[in-house]
């Protein structure tokens, strides 16, 4: 398989997971569809690191994943937070900060 | 043989993908992230990551989606409104994705990158095996190594201080 086809995937996976973040108001959605971006991030850098037959992606891999476990976790905790003070679990109407 | 596994890992990456945006329960939309991750592991074993296809395995579709099925059912799988805040978002947002695709596409494929066209160079055997990753990670990469350690102690106290609940709201509580 050349690797383009790799690329070419991720890709796509990154604009299905930008287009989900557009769409959806759900906050754990939300979360998934950055979990879909930055799994997309890490097949283009597998793919990289295989082209050029050195391992030093597989370890800007394990830190993105790393990364992505911890913005996880917050982010859960936020959505718990949110949930126990009775706020709606929707972004739209999260609007605090708006000017 | 190779081909045909890469395409059975695709569709499965892009149809959990789709899965994800497309159910309106967010039950099934974290069930549907476990087939993108499975088989994202797959093409990472295509690709001679055998260590990253462990990792996203156990870590991912194992500890971080069982928090995710957990939070899902605590806060009940509730069905988003129909109501458009800004008109023609359901529409815009497929194109603005899909000129992003269209994007991305032209500056990988644009790319005078001649190792990109064929299967990429023989590497030797042990390539991404975890033992060759260890040695970078705790030679080259130490420090990165720790800092990710660091990180994910002041996520974790950060979670449990955010979830926690406050003693004068709720002095009954747990």
């Amino acid at each position: 398989m050349a690797l383009e086809w790799y690329l070419v995937l991720s890709g796509l996976l990154f604009a299905v997971g930008a287009a989900g973040l557009l769409i959806r108001r759900n906050p754990l959605v939300i979360l998934l569809c950055l979990e879909l971006m930055l799994n997309a991030g890490n097949l283009a850098l597998l793919a990289f690191a295989r082209s050029h037959g050195n391992e030093e992606g597989h370890v800007f891999a394990l830190i993105v994943m790393v990364v992505a476990a911890c913005e996880v976790v917050v982010g859960l905790g936020l959505i718990v937070a949110m949930y126990r003070r009775r706020l709606p679990l929707n972004v739209d109407e999260m609007r605090g900060l708006k000017g | 043989m190779e081909a045909l596994a890469f395409f059975v890992g695709a569709i499965g990456a892009l149809g959990g993908a789709i899965a994800v945006i497309a159910l309106r329960n967010p039950f099934y939309s974290v069930l549907a992230l476990v087939v993108h991750l499975v088989s994202l592991a797959a093409l990472f074993l295509l690709l001679n990551a055998e260590f990253l296809a462990a990792a996203q395995i156990v870590v991912y579709a194992g500890a971080v989606m069982v928090l995710y099925v957990f939070v899902s059912a605590y806060v009940g799988g509730s069905e988003e409104p129909i109501w458009e805040p800004i008109p023609g978002q359901r529409f815009l947002a497929p194109l603005l994705a899909g000129a992003l695709f269209v994007e991305i596409s032209i500056a990988v494929l644009g790319t005078a990158l001649t190792t990109l066209e064929g299967d990429g160079p023989d590497v030797r055997l042990g390539f991404g095996s975890p033992a060759s990753i260890g040695e970078l990670l705790l030679e080259r990469y130490l420090i990165a190594f720790e800092a990710a350690s660091l990180l994910l102690l002041v996520a974790a106290v950060g979670a449990v201080v955010l979830a926690a609940r406050k003693r004068r709201e709720a002095p009954h509580g747990a």
